[in-house]
């Protein structure tokens, strides 16, 4: 089967555009305080935590958007400008399969956006003790590294993300260190139970979109809310009521009573979020010490009908080498392999003979005398242009008093034989391929290009 | 029955297959959606499909198909194109692209947690967003891994350490139709005799397998 041509690497969809009528239909309802999913202007969607195997592997479902985040850590050499801080590094990026039109690799203002905002909330709001990372001034600190993937996008990403983020961070734990003097120990947790990071405070994102020039809000707004709205406003803040990033985007111009309104909507709502989350942290927590069994496979809860779960099953292997002798034995034996490779000047070799040309008639017209290029092996010769067959055959002259002339040169020999008498040419079959390969005469009235690649 | 398991851990404790966990549909945005887990291992598989391709992209015979792996942590590198490369010849070996030309279809692989045998769980995850999906395929697949021990033995689905341990890894993907194989990867050295026995006790599993398929897919179709 040939192939035209396979696709270049990378997801090959189009991002499917929002409809007119859509657009009118959801900015009426937002008109008359009505949602999609029935919600309150201030709800928020259901918030799912569930933890992994790992330690600082987590998955935040807000509704149905889905994000995976996982916190590693590594020593590296400290900035220069900060020789006593460790060094943290976020990184969230929106998966193909989040939504139709996602290339992978960098890409949108949309990715950067979210990826400043969050490194805002999160590192500048020094909820992380970074002092506490440093393990040998100037040499040696901890370097954090989250990764959060959008596996859904359905709307929200920010506060989603914001989650994850500092719920994978309070779940993680990084090796026990210990430094006597110039010597720097660190432990595995087989040695000595890892360490959890000193963090301050959790902040939180909060959304609000603005519809309408900033007449209607709506909290944690949905992907169609969102390919609608005006402005957006985003608020950080942490169960203290301190606020720790505050961001607006979009057309929509804010007064300062709507803001303040926002924060105390903010206020209440982190505090909800942050108690959920020291619920599902506690609960993992206890999972784990208790023995219990923790990990996705806990998450899925039994009674879903989409999810199916097997225990571990027992394979019967018994008679397994005598199927693997059978198998073997009536097997046909493997193919002819190819005799020793044939040496005709050190650096250059031939492996088999190639196959008779089929532009025979062709040639004769042109008189085209050609011969075994040396040193091309059969795979190679195949994969010139069309014209290879032709140097892959073998002549051999049967006239002995030939001029012979043997060289590696590129040059363009024109070696004229008399005219009458055309040498008769023999084409060797495989059978005979370790006969004198190297009578041979170099005749090349063409320029002929060598491997080519 | 409770016999025979009984006789079978006594006999091979070893060649068993870890608590299987599959979730169909779970992902709002994607066309099929499936989590595959098997013991620790996770993989999160979402496919988008048949749908328009780009004009630079589309093949006029037949459906062009993307298989994408992303790794949780870090930038995908050469194990991660390899490993894509493999899941995209199974799958264009049983999708049955010609019945949709000019169109696309894209599979993204996440990668939730790694406790060996990840290639499989990828393959099985990709197998179960193909059946979520309801593109038209010719068979099932389903992917098996094997660790030959240094002693030779043969230990199925085999854990992060246990692959760490072992001579050789093997995967395989079965397809369901005579449990042929549709494809082969290892690492390390075996002999010609341990690779046949490994495939026999591939094709072996993935009877389970299957029936694993089956019962998650009547589970979900037994309310319409």
């Amino acid at each position: 089967m040939t192939r035209a041509r396979s696709p270049p690497h990378g997801a090959a969809m189009k991002a499917t555009p929002l409809s007119n009528c859509e657009r009118r239909f959801l900015l009426r309802a937002i008109q008359e305080k009505k949602r999609l999913d029935g919600r309150q202007c201030y709800d928020y969607r259901n918030i799912r935590v569930s933890f992994g195997a790992d330690r600082g592997c987590c998955m935040v479902e807000l509704g149905r958007t889905r994000v995976l985040a996982q916190v590693s850590c590594e020593l590296v050499p400290p900035k220069p400008s900060r020789p006593t801080e460790g060094v943290l590094f976020f990184n969230l990026e929106l998966s193909p399969m989040a939504a139709p039109g996602l290339e992978p690799g960098r890409q949108s203002e949309l990715v950067v956006s979210l990826n400043r905002l969050l490194e805002r909330c999160l590192r500048d709001s020094k909820c992380i003790e970074t002092e506490s990372l440093c393990v040998v001034a100037g040499e040696k600190v901890w370097q954090i590294r989250l990764d959060m993937h959008l596996l859904n996008h359905d709307g929200n990403i920010t506060d989603a993300a914001s989650i994850a983020g500092i719920v994978a961070l309070c779940h993680f734990r990084r090796p026990d260190v210990s430094v006597q003097g110039e010597e720097v120990t660190v432990y595995t947790p087989e040695e000595r139970d890892p360490v959890p990071l000193s963090i301050h405070h959790m902040p939180i994102c909060v959304s609000f979109a603005f519809f309408h020039q900033g007449t209607y809000l709506l909290v944690d707004p949905t992907e169609r809310e969102e390919r609608v709205m005006d402005g957006l406003l985003v608020i950080a803040m942490n169960k203290h009521h301190e606020i720790c990033t505050i961001q607006s985007s979009g057309v929509v111009m804010l007064l300062p009573d709507q803001i303040l309104r926002c924060s105390k909507i903010t206020a209440v709502k982190v505090a909800e979020i942050t108690e959920l989350i020291q619920k599902a942290l506690e609960n993992d927590q206890k999972a784990r010490k208790e023995g219990g069994k923790f990990g996705f496979a806990e998450s899925i809860p039994n009674q879903r009908i989409t999810a199916f779960k097997m225990e571990s099953a027992a394979v019967d292997t018994n008679d397994v080498e005598e199927q693997a002798g059978e198998i073997i034995a009536k097997a046909d034996p493997p193919s002819e392999v190819f005799a020793n490779p044939v040496l005709h000047t050190p650096g250059t070799a031939q492996i088999g003979e190639g196959i008779e040309s089929s532009w025979g008639d062709l040639e004769e017209s042109e008189k085209e005398e050609t011969a075994e290029e040396e040193g091309e092996s059969e795979a190679a010769a195949f994969e010139c242009e069309k014209v290879e067959t032709e140097d892959t055959s073998t002549l051999r002259e049967t006239k002995s008093d030939e001029p012979i002339v043997l060289s590696d040169s590129e040059e363009e020999e024109v070696v004229i034989l008399e005219p009458q008498e055309l040498p008769r040419k023999t084409r060797t079959q495989t059978s005979s391929k370790q006969e004198n390969p190297s009578k041979k005469a170099f005749n090349k009235r063409r320029r002929k290009k060598r491997t080519s690649r | 029955m409770a016999a025979e398991v009984a006789e079978a851990e006594a006999a091979d404790g070893r060649c068993r297959l870890r608590r299987f966990s599959c979730e169909l549909g779970l992902l709002s945005r994607p066309d099929g959606s499936a989590a595959f887990l098997q013991g620790d291992t996770s993989v999160l598989a979402g496919l988008y499909g048949p749908a328009e391709a780009k004009i630079s992209k589309e093949l006029p015979d037949r459906a062009a198909l993307d298989v994408l792996l992303r790794p949780k942590v870090g930038l995908p590198g050469v194990l991660e194109r390899s490993r894509e490369q493999l899941l995209q010849q199974t799958c264009e070996a049983v999708v049955l692209g010609v019945l949709h030309p000019r169109t696309a279809i894209s599979l993204v692989l996440q990668v939730l947690s790694d406790a060996g045998s990840l290639l499989s769980c990828c393959l099985n995850a990709a197998c179960m967003a193909l059946l979520d999906a309801g593109l038209p395929l010719s068979a099932l697949f389903c992917g098996v891994t094997c660790a030959l021990q240094p002693d030779g033995a043969i230990l199925l689905d085999p854990t992060a350490r246990q692959e760490q341990e072992a001579r050789a890894v093997l995967t395989f993907a079965i397809a369901s139709a005579d449990r042929k194989v549709l494809m082969v990867t290892t690492k390390g050295s075996c002999s010609v005799q341990e690779m046949q026995q490994c495939l026999a006790a591939a094709q072996r599993a993935a009877d389970t397998i299957f029936q694993f398929y089956r019962d998650s897919v009547r589970r979900r179709y037994s309310k319409c």
